[in-house]
């Protein structure tokens, strides 16, 4: 088989608080297939953000390993890591901030190839712009337009020009599309789709929108808490969620259907247990149903279900 | 009809700048029976505020300008024609409005109790201070929040405890009408669906009506028994939920909305998304507005503007692709 | 085809570097234009003074025959109580108020912005090391700063510069920093980290032209206080010896005679004006110029 694009083994990342150790991410594994998609799913705070940034080390991982084509990226020194960067880009959720707002698209866009010294001149720097302004769908003449004058959608189309820039294999796509309208997301989608198909690129894909991680992504992981709590190829998970977590997430989103109206939904009561020194049993515990004393017995192992199909949850198999 | 309690009639409004005049709302029409929910849909800079803004009368004083038709709610006639004095008394006691960011909308140094408190000071003043604390804590209650914790803080609470908060405040009054303007968009999707469903069922007890603006179409088909889907400052289609969900005719741009959305129960590879971009409001094309982005557009729509055609029922279509039928 | 502005004549498209469409903006920018025309003319007077008005015989050539004489056809502004010529002694005057007052904050906002920049990025220790001997240097104000700097090195033009820039220093490294820790933390800050842009590129890049604005505002509001400053130096025989001509000594000895000769407060005073006028206006040009969301 082939070398996995990544590889993430028992990856965490713990902040200092005043409170005590922050667990944002906790123990997470899993692989990238080159052209495949990792969604990873979970509400705000479930440390799918911090989750990204670590494994591009942006933030230096707790510990854990990072394997990039093979090769253990938290132990690459700090020149080796600039030449690993090019290989894994990262696109933003807010196409606003993440624009440097004094510079023109144009500079913005040249920005990693200067940092990378890819082009030795100035019109082959141009050149290659235009090439990757066409490439994501913006009009060559918008070079020397700056962020504020452009909407969200072309935004973010520039973020993703600067993404692609430098040739990457990898990107990590942080909320990519959840600040743009719907037809415009509809539209930065299928540009990520098929720039993945013709670059054959592997995505980690963060998201809370089940309906846009469903469409693009090969795999999902369900994230709570720092803890990724099911892990599944797509099919799988939405036809068969075994997490009590997931289930409720799955029966949150309000059907397009209407005739689904007036279902019963899973609401979940109770409250979020915080990530500061959380417990050592299963963090949904607070807010599931099914919870029950003999849950507080077990410590968060995730296990294969059937093949392919990861769940956490310690009663998996014996809830109905 | 009898139950109807707002009729928005024609309304067209614009804002004036230096720049010139951005035309956001052009011939509006909608109307609210009691206690339906009518869910607005459409994009950022479709009109949804500012049509939510006009009902409340809270255009810029400056520079927004309504030009023409007529807001009738209730018995009290056309809100236009209402002065300063008398909106004040209309706003957050017969007609409430909850914002989007629950954050920005409570006053960070103030216990959560007293920001309740306080509308009824305005709207209710013969109220003693033990009938309003009373009736803060049942409006807590209601909304799913120990009374105890009206000595907090905004801080203090989650996300969606601050909406639920806000959404207190609103119906603090009892109000005849609510507009919520993208009441979960700031939230988690399992809290969006508690808020929801609290909301609606309020809504049930009270027989409050409801203007829910939103984006979403799957909070539209759950909640809402009459859509409007709004573009570039027009109607350009609206009925009941059943019609918008189930007819088979429907205007370009809401097909091309539909098309947008991932569907969760069919697998597709593409998305069938509209190519372009919404109009910009100070430089509205001529004829249908949505003429440059629309794939069926002919001859005729790139000059006239398209009457209101109505489909059966109270489905109409703003589209010359249609015809009335008898 | 109408051709774009920025194509060139293949058609292909160019991109505009950042200080070329900076200068585009501020050349739209009609009250900077004038600011710039001015302050232009005063450094061409301050350049070739000598051409114009002979430094020794008009400017400090006393002539007792001529004292506090008003405005006239042979004495434009007019003489001072010495017989010297008003008008020379402003021109030879702009040399020192305008070169002392632009160095000293070329050189205080040069280094405030490099420590503030830094203090603002690192954060930690190095803030809190750098911010504190910051914040001992600001608790003296300006005036007092440079006397005693004046006073302990010596008296000379140097000194009065070195003097003029440290008592600056922390003001511009306070402002620089509160700007650059509502920057660091934006999101285009770690896109450029995530493509390997190294520290320094990042400050100078990407954070620095951010923070510039208020920077400019603050500098060329300084310029005139240096001035000013200089002025007070003189006055108290640390700054400018007599007899040369420098605007603020001008000022302070023409209050003697303010009821007499009011002519001799009145130019000095009014150049000092030009002077400052001229720099907000430009300084305010720049930073629209610099920011291109104020672009129309």
């Amino acid at each position: 088989m082939e070398t996995p694009v990544l590889e993430v083994k028992h990856l965490k990342k713990y902040f200092k608080t005043p409170a005590g150790q922050l667990h944002a991410v906790d123990d997470v594994n899993f692989t990238i297939e080159k052209g495949h998609t990792l969604g990873v799913v979970g509400e705000s705070g479930c440390g799918k953000t911090t989750l990204g940034r670590t494994i591009l080390r942006l933030l230096e991982p707790t510990s854990g390993e990072i394997y990039f084509n093979g090769e253990d990226i938290t132990k690459a020194k700090k020149d080796r890591m600039k030449a690993i960067r090019r290989q894994m880009q990262l696109i933003f959720q807010d196409p606003y901030a993440s624009l440097n707002p004094r510079m023109s698209v144009a500079e913005i866009i040249k920005e990693p190839m200067i940092v990378n010294k890819m082009y030795p001149t100035k019109a082959e720097l141009d050149k290659r712009v235009q090439e990757l302004m066409e490439v994501v769908g913006l009009a060559p003449r918008l070079m020397n337009t700056y962020p504020h004058e452009m909407d969200g959608g072309r935004r973010q189309r520039v973020g993703i020009a600067r993404a692609l820039a430098t040739n990457p294999e990898f990107i990590v796509c942080d909320e990519p599309v959840s600040a743009l309208d719907v037809s415009i997301q509809a539209q930065i989608l299928n540009l990520m789709m098929d720039l993945q198909e013709e670059k054959q690129l592997s995505y980690l894909f963060i998201t809370h929108d089940l309906s846009v991680v469903k469409h693009i992504s090969t795999e999902i992981a369900v994230m709570y808490l720092g803890q990724c709590v099911e892990k599944a190829p797509t099919a799988e998970l939405f036809e068969n969620p075994l997490h009590p977590y997931t289930k409720a997430l799955l029966s949150a989103i309000p059907a397009i259907d209407i005739t689904q109206r007036g279902k019963e939904m899973e609401l979940l009561t109770g409250e979020v247990h915080s990530p500061v020194n959380p417990v050592n049993y299963c963090r949904f515990h607070s807010r599931c149903k099914f919870a029950c004393e003999a849950c507080k017995e077990h410590e968060y192992e995730l296990k294969e279900v059937s093949p392919g199909h990861f769940c956490a949850c310690p009663m998996c198999g014996s809830l109905e | 009809m009898s139950n109807k309690l707002l009729e928005i009639k024609n309304i067209s409004a614009e804002y004036r700048t230096d720049d010139g005049v951005s035309k956001v709302l052009n011939d509006v029409t909608l109307s609210l029976g009691n206690g339906e929910t009518l869910g607005l849909v459409g994009e950022t800079g479709a009109g949804k505020t500012t049509t939510a803004l006009a009902i409340m009368g809270l255009l810029p004083k400056r520079t927004g300008f309504i030009t023409n038709g007529s807001i009738e709610f209730a018995e009290e006639g056309n809100l236009l024609e209402k002065n300063e004095e008398i909106m004040k008394a209309i706003r957050g006691h017969r007609i409430s409005m909850i914002f989007q960011d629950p954050m920005t909308s409570l006053n960070p140094v103030i216990r959560v109790g007293e920001q309740i408190k306080e509308s009824f000071k305005v709207h209710m003043p013969d109220l003693s201070d033990e009938d309003m604390e009373k009736k803060v804590d049942e409006i807590l209650e209601m909304v799913g929040i120990p009374a105890a914790r009206k000595r907090e803080y905004p801080h203090q609470f989650s996300g969606g405890m601050k909406q639920r908060v806000v959404i207190a405040m609103a119906l603090s009054c009892e109000p005849q009408l609510l507009i919520a303007d993208e009441p979960t968009t700031a939230l988690d999707v399992t809290i969006q669906a508690q808020v929801l469903h609290m909301m609606d069922n309020l809504k049930k007890k009270l027989n409050t009506s409801m203007i829910l603006i939103t984006h979403d179409l799957g909070i539209v088909s759950q909640n809402c028994e009459k859509v409007a889907v709004m573009y570039a400052g027009s109607i350009i289609e609206s009925g009941t939920a059943e019609e918008i969900f189930l007819n088979e005719d429907h205007h370009p741009y809401t097909i091309g909305l539909f098309g947008s959305i991932p569907d969760l129960k069919k697998q597709t590879r593409r998305l069938s998304p509209i190519d372009g971009l919404m109009p910009d409001p100070m430089d509205l094309p001529s004829g249908c507005v949505f003429h440059p982005r629309c794939p069926k557009c002919m001859e005729i729509c790139k000059n006239e503007v398209p009457e209101s055609v109505s489909m059966g029922g109270e489905h109409q279509i703003k589209c010359h692709l249609f015809k009335e039928v008898e | 085809m109408k051709k774009q502005n920025n194509q060139d004549n293949n058609g292909a498209f160019k991109s505009r570097s950042q200080w070329a469409s900076i200068w585009m903006r501020l050349k739209k920018n009609r009250m900077a234009m004038v600011g710039m025309f001015l302050l232009i003319a005063m450094i061409l007077i301050a350049v070739f003074a000598d051409l114009i008005a002979d430094y020794d015989t008009l400017a400090i050539g006393q002539d007792q025959s001529i004292r506090m004489q008003g405005p006239s056809g042979d004495h434009w502004f007019g003489t001072d109580q010495f017989g010297r010529d008003v008008l020379a002694r402003i021109i030879h005057g702009s040399r020192i108020s305008l070169s002392m007052s632009i160095i000293a904050m070329s050189i205080a906002v040069a280094i405030g912005a490099i420590i503030g920049a830094i203090a603002g990025y690192y954060g930690g220790t190095v803030d809190n090391i750098l911010m504190r001997i910051m914040d001992i240097l600001l608790a003296i104000p300006p005036m007092l700063m440079s006397i005693s700097i004046v006073a302990a090195l010596g008296q000379s033009m140097v000194n009065l510069l070195i003097a003029l820039a440290i008592a600056y220093i922390p003001v511009f490294a306070r402002v620089i920093r509160s700007s650059i820790l509502s920057i660091k933390d934006q999101e285009f800050i770690e896109a450029a980290r995530s493509c390997g842009s190294s520290n320094k590129r990042i400050i100078f890049k990407h954070i620095v032209p951010n923070a510039i604005g208020p920077i400019i505002v603050q500098a060329t509001l300084a310029m005139g206080a240096t001035i000013l400053i200089i002025a007070s130096l003189s006055f108290m025989g640390l700054g400018v010896k007599p007899p040369e001509p420098e605007w603020g000594t001008m000022l302070y000895e023409g209050r003697d005679f303010l009821k007499q000769a009011p002519y001799l407060v009145l130019f000095p005073g009014g150049a000092i004006t030009l002077a400052v006028i001229s720099l907000n206006l430009l300084g305010d040009g720049l930073r629209d110029a610099l920011d291109p969301r104020l672009r129309n």
